[in-house]
């Protein structure tokens, strides 16, 4: 067993186990607790797909920004410091039913469909995602131009960048902070009016 | 367990499902966020893998990270929408969410 393969399965084991307990954990801490496990593994099966910005944008982004901000949430709303908020066993039993139905379709949808042919990542085709080195070809195609599509072997550029994506995806961060800051912040009783 | 595009589609399966029927059963209104992002995870572990398996470039790569900015934006505004719905409530079972019922 090779090295990847070793660590990939480490990983994989990891994530998914850690999402199971997510699923079965009771108290909202620990629910938080094994996200963050599960959330880190994915970042490390990133990094093993040679996804290594993708992989330091989870680790940054997500384990450490949105993780957080769900732990000040379960802060800010707890009554207790083990508050529990159970489901019935019915329920439990049928979602778990469901669950594992669920998991056998979507399992033979994976096993059923012909995937296109695999690459193997050379040096010659450079920024296909399969090799890694990934930090500027991803800058550039937020600017707008593709060094892997626009720049290859002489064709005129298809304009296949994601410039205005971006763009909107920046100003839709900006809207969404204020309008979480607007929706969160402490409000103060308004006075009756006359007085 | 070999790397390959089978496994890391069956990770993102697993994850997906979980998120699933984390949102589903859960009645805190936290264990709802944790299951969205959750499915969001096995979306992104399904774009990586594509992006690094077949020949679509570093297109599922871009994607991710959108994906993993909208995550944080729709993480920050379910926060204050939950953190709102606290303070009207003092409870944040979404079960008790009932007043728009008709």
């Amino acid at each position: 067993m090779s090295g990847e393969n070793f660590l990939f399965s480490v990983f994989a084991i990891l994530t998914c186990v850690s999402a199971l307990a997510v699923v079965l954990s009771q108290t909202v801490v620990r629910m938080a607790f094994w996200l963050v496990i599960s959330l880190g593994s994915t970042a490390a099966l990133f990094f093993l797909a040679n996804a290594d910005f993708v992989g330091a944008a989870q680790l940054l982004i997500y384990v450490g920004g949105t993780l957080v901000l769900l732990v000040f949430g379960v802060m800010l709303t707890a009554s207790g410091p083990y508050m529990k908020i159970g489901t019935s066993a019915g329920e439990t039993v049928v979602a778990g039913l469901l669950g594992l139905l669920f998991l056998f379709v979507v399992f033979a949808c994976i096993g059923g469909v012909e995937w296109r042919k695999p690459v193997t990542g050379s040096a010659d085709n450079i920024a296909t995602g399969a090799v890694g080195n990934t930090l500027r070809p991803l800058g550039l195609s937020f600017l707008g131009v593709r060094p892997d599509a626009d720049l290859a072997n002489g064709k005129p550029p298809e304009a296949s960048g994601y410039l205005l994506p971006f763009e909107i995806v920046s100003v839709h961060l900006l809207v969404v902070l204020i309008g979480a800051s607007y929706l969160a912040r402490a409000k103060r009783r308004a006075a009756p009016v006359g007085q | 367990m070999a790397a390959g595009l089978n496994a890391y589609l069956l990770v993102g399966a697993v994850l997906f499902v979980c998120g699933v029927i984390c949102m589903a059963t859960k009645r805190n209104g936290i264990g709802v966020l944790m299951g969205v992002e959750l499915v969001l995870n096995g979306a992104n572990v399904n774009f990586v893998a594509f992006s690094r398996y077949t020949d679509l470039g570093l297109d599922g790569q871009i994607f991710s990270l959108f994906v993993i900015v909208l995550a944080a934006a729709e993480a920050a505004v379910a926060l204050a929408i939950a953190l709102n719905f606290y303070n009207n409530h003092l409870t944040i079972d979404v079960d008790r969410a009932n007043k728009l019922k008709g």
